[in-house]
């Protein structure tokens, strides 16, 4: 059910009856924008793209005109088109809905792609545990293949173009995107070194544009409608819309598409209906377990990239987890630091040494046989980690630890006398 | 070693998608696990030599993905997400009661090997929380009630 704030663009079809068939898809403008694009120059589908201020989806926020744009297209080697569909960041569940219920929507945009690099042949990567939607996109592939909208001469263009699907099969670390080529050549998903960029040096060696699911689904409305359109949506710099996953403890759970730029107090008190039980709001998680917590102070941020990095987080991949008042932060860094120490590939030395040490610094501070020194410690655990690895997990452990023990230190002293706090007064987090 | 009809012809898809071959080796060994229920040593070395691959190049590989398994599971193996969207949302007390109903220990199958038990990672369900999954379907916003019926109704299904 659409909340009446949504501005549906993406997931405008969604409730649809049977929306996920190229019939419904063809009612709707499917399949529209490839016509158009067919008749564009691949500069002007990059301009188009430059201009509506789409940034990646995935989390990095990095702007998906000027990505394609790096692609050599007059290199001798084959160029390939990837989708990232290993959702897997704690928090984010928005690449569901948009393969389970337009999954077409996602081909049309994966097809433009292919046009604006001179790409024949296109990979979507989805995590093993979403068996159910490599179905529904095998089968929609094949659909697209039936009708023409896929494999040789496209529509009669002289465009060729193949798509499949892969599966991943249980890895955080293949979510980004160099351990996810390895991942697609049938290796162990360790990161590569960069540069080069995966848009020189990408699957096998050969140029590769790389975004995630929701980037590309923004592609065909982007071309029906304009780039300035699409970026009017949102704010300068942040164009359009994206799928919120809102998750913890709101009222109203959910995946709503909402313009980039609202304020995270609307997001959370209308779309998400507030506070569970009229609870107070203790802290959110703004863009996926990677990013740097938030309190109540910053809940006239608007939503958007450059507007959460000034408030010191990252929007991330628009995963807000909302925490209340009985929740124990020192589990959050816990439970959250438990996470990245199981997904690290072990390669650099600060992330994989870092998570464990950190882990079973945490669980014993959490268990109630911490020091006070261990609460400087654990930051400065995590401060190693910080900038110090080939590939962002790293990172991704240190920001919200970091921002607990700074935000949240007094809570840390609480947990000195013996016990959790939290755990004594009932709450279970 | 032979396989179904049915996976031999998806390995001959997987076979044709790539412009490489070892592309092919994590679907394989997934979908062989589905059917084969995990990766015996006939089944790697199986996978191994139709990829032109050492057994402990695959081996490796294997090692490295979570849902990618050496030794058996149950016919249903049920995992629930423990995460932070889960946890929020009481999963720590459903993974308990899913211990209590099944009587067995994450890693553990019961003695009429029908489940098996793990915590896991994020899933992908965070606004639908807590979630499990059993073998690859979705069961969201679960309670202890729900696990417990549902744990029944697969007992029941039994042949």
């Amino acid at each position: 059910m659409a909340h009446p704030l949504e501005v549906r663009i993406i997931s405008r079809r969604f409730g649809l009856p049977n929306s996920a068939s190229i019939d419904t898809f063809l009612a709707h403008q499917g399949y529209e924008a490839l016509r158009k694009a067919l008749k564009m120059t691949p500069e002007a589908i990059i301009e188009e793209m430059k201009k509506s201020a789409l940034r990646g989806r995935g989390g990095a926020g990095f702007p998906a005109g000027l990505k394609w744009g790096f692609v050599p297209r007059q290199s001798p080697r084959p160029r390939y088109v990837v989708c990232n569909a290993d959702e897997g960041e704690p928090g984010t569940c928005k690449d569901r809905p948009l393969m389970e219920y337009d999954p077409h929507q996602l081909i049309e945009g994966i097809l433009i792609a292919g046009l604006a690099v001179d790409s024949h042949q296109g990979f979507i990567y989805i995590r093993g545990e979403y068996r159910y939607l490599i179905d529904i996109m095998d089968r929609a592939i094949e659909e697209a293949r039936g009708r023409g909208f896929l494999g040789k001469n496209i529509l009669g263009s002289g465009f060729d173009f193949e798509l499949a699907t892969h599966t991943g099969a249980g890895s955080y670390e293949c979510g980004e995107e160099s351990a996810l080529l390895e991942s697609l050549e049938g290796k162990r998903g360790v990161p590569r070194i960069r540069p080069p960029f995966p848009a020189v040096a990408g699957l096998y060696q050969c140029p590769t544009v790389l975004n995630n699911v929701e980037t590309y689904a923004a592609v065909p409305a982007i071309i029906l409608n304009g780039g300035d359109w699409y970026h009017k949506l949102g704010t300068p710099k942040n164009g359009g819309t994206r799928l919120f996953a809102l998750s913890g403890h709101v009222s109203r759970p959910g995946v709503y598409e909402l313009p980039l730029g609202m304020p995270l107090r609307q997001m959370i008190y209308e779309v998400g209906g507030g506070i569970r039980g009229g609870r107070q709001l203790k802290a959110v998680i703004p863009g996926g377990s990677s990013t740097p917590v938030l309190t109540p102070e910053h809940l006239d941020v608007p939503m958007d990239f450059d507007s959460v990095a000034k408030a010191g987080s990252f929007l991330g991949s628009g995963g807000v987890i909302v925490m209340d008042e009985d929740t124990c932060m020192v589990k959050v860094a816990l439970r959250l630091t438990e996470f990245y120490q199981h997904e690290s590939c072990g390669w650099c030395l600060p992330c994989r040494e870092g998570t464990l040490w950190l882990r079973k610094l945490l669980a014993r501070f959490h268990a109630g046989a911490g020091v006070n020194a261990d609460i400087g410690r654990a930051g400065e655990l995590a401060e190693n980690m910080l900038g110090h690895t080939f590939c962002p997990l790293g990172d991704a452990a240190a920001m919200p630890v970091i921002s607990i023990v700074k935000q949240f230190r007094h809570e840390f002293e609480q947990h000195l006398n013996g016990r959790c706090p939290f755990e004594a007064k009932g709450a279970r987090a | 070693m032979r396989f179904s009809a049915q996976l031999e012809a998806r390995f001959e898809r997987f076979l044709a998608r790539y412009p490489q071959r070892r592309s092919a080796l994590i679907p394989m060994l997934l979908y062989a696990q589905d059917e084969v229920g995990w990766l015996s040593p006939e089944v790697i070395a199986e996978i191994a030599g139709r990829l032109d691959l050492s057994v402990v190049e695959v081996e490796s590989v294997i090692s490295y993905y979570s849902m990618l398994r050496r030794r058996p599971a149950g016919k249903y193996h049920i995992q629930v997400c423990t995460n932070i969207s889960c946890m929020l949302r009481e999963a720590e007390p459903l993974f308990e009661h899913a211990r209590e109903k099944l009587g067995i220990e994450p890693g553990e199958i019961t003695e009429d090997g029908l489940f098996s038990l793990e915590e896991v990672e994020c899933l992908g369900a965070c606004s639908w929380a807590p979630a499990v999954q059993v073998n690859y379907d979705f069961h969201h916003e679960m309670t202890p009630e729900k696990l417990g019926a549902l744990v029944d109704r697969l007992r029941e299904k039994r042949p």
